[in-house]
């Protein structure tokens, strides 16, 4: 019942392998079915993002042993030359493979910390998997806790909740002011790749209605078009200020595009409703004092930049306590399978018992002719007794008992020591 | 006296609190109904101590201070409560339950004096009454949402935004619900004065219509009638506006205070 996990990621390989190792739904399920047919593992399921590409497995034997078939395997399977891969890939077993996985799902192990969308990826991978029998009860128990690790990491700490991009910052901070943006409108100063990103994420988060106003009339259809949006042709001013609620803005300008004058104008126009203008251009777009009108809230690249930064500094503070969740359920799955296997130890060590108990009585037995039937019938139930109470005790108590489950680290060790056939030095 | 209702009472508002508290650092929204919901039980066990409080002391609630002031917490509470139901925010429970709890804690932890029945005054002197306290507790409550808009625009506006801003209510929200709570107060605040000057009319006999206390009052309404008519405009939405709800707030203690106590003759009654 141990647990194996080969994988790479982010950390340990480039793009160019990452994409060659990368599994479709289609070849994660051929996987799966031939790592099972061939009997490398018995269950197995594959985690494959864009960062990652991982196995993990429950082998017939022991962990380390199946771990370079499973390495030879992916090598095969993605026809990349093993000592490319082997370089980037890592093994691990057991206790380290619970917490890896855990800690993926907790999105401490993500390139951007406390990404949510990992989790996401996580459960689906487990659903697919699930749904195709690639799973056994090691993995169900295991892809549980992970998703439960995952939950709790994100309700109870603050690892996923502040924006970490400066284009997600702009939009919490216009949340900040409007509330739910799905009845707001936005402008659109630019339509470079910046802008496209924020755009992106006015649009997930509902925006009203786009206007993008760009010096070349094509690149401005473009966006428009891309996002459902209205082109305003450049330097309409009195017209493009004055319904939008954020202002977004990445020309390239030597000067300010968006003057003090032409702001104060559009807010008189505007009845000084709320005005939140981002200025992601460089050389900056909108002129510094546009910031001391009433209303008016500008932030440009530096100042969210700074934003992204505390937040990151934020979320890195939030480890610890995020590790202490995946610590715990760490914990709380190994006692599992602890007791899983100490179990089965017993029920072992019951049958081992008896087979003993049988060989003993033939050969000690024999010799004594005066014994009744119903003398050796007594004797063979008074052992019986005497065995279902040194082991009966112990198996009620394992069951009962966490801590003693968890002080009981290598159930392998119990097994080799009360039921090898080896004989004692 | 029973000890149930208020203990149960404090008990409610201190784990709503606390709630609330923690609804502002994580965000859970199952926190932030549980404080909700707390609230509620609450408003309904301090109910019953402010009943069974005027029952042991055979007389109204807003007989002697403390009483006032358990009324003023009541109706805080529940005022906050249908705002808070009404635009489905629960970032400023945080912010208001303080409020509560120390009116309540002060009201029930004062020692219980036997009072002099109060006067007969009849039903529509205690609308007057009851209606003004509401209005006062919905005052209070705007105040709470202009400082916090006014902290809140300040922190956005300098960009230093720390960790709370990101839980706090947006700033539209909370001038919205500053403008709800003062129309709960000035519709409260005119029917319990035209009910007072009602009352004082059947008495004229013995009470003056010349009163400073009337003169503030009116003065309160007309503050407010004029911050709701400029929050809407050009010039004064927003943090202007929010800074005339906190100015005429002031003017509302100080009626409450220094005109109740020392120039007003008909309403000093502690």
């Amino acid at each position: 019942m141990e647990i194996v996990l080969v994988g790479l990621n982010h950390r340990t390989a480039p793009v160019e392998v990452r994409e060659k190792v990368s599994f479709t739904a289609e070849q994660a399920q051929r996987a799966a079915e031939e790592l099972r047919s061939r009997g490398i593992l018995e269950e197995t399921l594959v985690l494959s993002t864009c960062n990652r590409s991982e196995v993990y497995g429950v082998p017939p034997e022991s962990s380390h042993e199946c771990a370079p078939g499973l390495s030879t395997y992916l090598s095969e399977f993605h026809s990349v030359r093993a000592d490319i891969l082997s370089v980037s890939l890592y093994h691990h077993y057991d206790r380290e493979a619970v917490r890896h996985l855990f800690r993926v799902a907790a999105g401490l192990d993500s390139m951007l910390l406390g990404e949510a969308e990992i989790l996401g990826q996580v459960r689906e991978a487990y659903r697919f998997a699930h749904e195709h029998g690639a799973t056994g009860p090691v993995l169900n128990r295991l892809f549980q806790g992970a998703l439960e690790v995952g939950k709790r990491v994100r309700t109870e700490t603050e690892l996923g909740t502040r924006p970490m991009s400066v284009a997600s910052a702009g939009v919490k901070l216009a949340e900040r002011i409007f509330g739910k943006l799905n009845e707001r409108r936005a402008l659109v100063l630019g339509a470079g790749t910046i802008s496209e990103q924020v755009v992106s994420q006015l649009r997930d988060r509902g925006i009203a209605q786009l206007h993008v106003m760009n010096r070349s009339r094509d690149r401005a259809d473009e966006l428009a078009k891309q996002f459902s949006g209205k082109v305003v042709g450049w330097g309409e001013w009195g017209t493009a200020l004055q319904s939008p609620d954020v202002v977004v803005s990445s020309v390239s300008a030597d000067e300010p595009v968006l003057r003090r004058d032409i702001v104060e104008r559009a807010m008189a126009a505007r009845g000084n409703r709320a005005l939140f203008l981002m200025d992601l251009g460089v050389p900056r777009n909108i002129d510094p004092s546009v910031a001391e009108l009433y209303n008016v809230y500008v932030y440009n690249t530096d100042d969210l930049s700074e934003i992204v930064q505390q937040n990151r500094n934020a979320r890195e503070s939030e480890v610890p306590r995020a590790q202490g969740i995946v610590d715990e359920h760490v914990t709380k799955f190994l006692s599992w399978q602890a007791s899983v296997e100490l179990v089965g130890l017993v029920d072992a060590l019951r049958v081992k018992m008896r087979e003993e108990r049988a060989s003993f009585i033939r050969l000690r037995m024999e010799p004594m002719k005066h014994l009744t039937e119903t003398d050796r019938a007594h004797v063979e139930k008074l052992m019986d007794e005497m065995l279902e109470k040194l082991l009966l005790e112990p198996a009620e108590r394992l069951r009962g008992e966490k801590e003693l489950r968890r002080k009981i680290q290598n159930v392998e060790a119990l097994r080799d020591l009360f039921l090898s056939n080896r004989e004692k030095p | 006296m029973n000890h149930l209702f208020p203990i149960l009472t404090a008990l409610a508002y201190l784990l709503s609190f606390s709630l609330y508290v923690r609804f502002l650092g994580t965000g859970k929204k199952l926190t932030g109904r549980l404080g909700t919901l707390l609230l509620g039980l609450g408003l309904i066990a301090h109910y019953f101590a402010l009943l069974e409080r005027s029952r042991g002391l055979h007389t109204v609630p807003y007989h002697d201070l403390y009483g006032s002031m358990s009324l003023f917490g009541w109706l805080l509470a529940l005022t906050y409560l249908g705002l808070e139901l009404y635009h489905r925010q629960q970032s400023v429970g945080a912010f208001v339950m303080p409020f509560i709890l120390v009116f309540f804690l002060a009201a029930h932890l004062a020692p219980a004096d036997r009072l002099s029945p109060p006067a007969a005054h009849g039903a529509t002197f205690a609308f007057h009454v009851t209606l003004s306290i509401l209005a006062y507790a919905a005052f209070a409550l705007s105040f709470v949402l202009s400082v916090i808009f006014l902290g809140e625009e300040r922190l956005l506006r300098s960009h230093k935004l720390g960790n709370m801003v990101w839980r706090l209510p947006p700033l539209e929200l909370l001038e919205r619900m500053s403008k709800s709570s003062v129309l709960v107060g000035l519709v409260s605040i005119a029917i319990g004065t035209a009910l007072g000057f009602v009352w004082v009319d059947r008495l004229s006999s013995e009470y003056s219509f010349y009163d400073p206390k009337y003169v503030v009052t009116l003065l309160v309404l007309l503050l407010y009638v004029v911050y709701l008519r400029l929050a809407g405009t050009a010039a004064w939405r927003g943090a202007r506006a929010s800074r005339l709800c906190v100015f005429n707030f002031l003017i509302v203690v100080l009626s409450f205070t220094v005109v109740n106590l020392y120039l007003s003759q008909s309403h000093r009654y502690f």
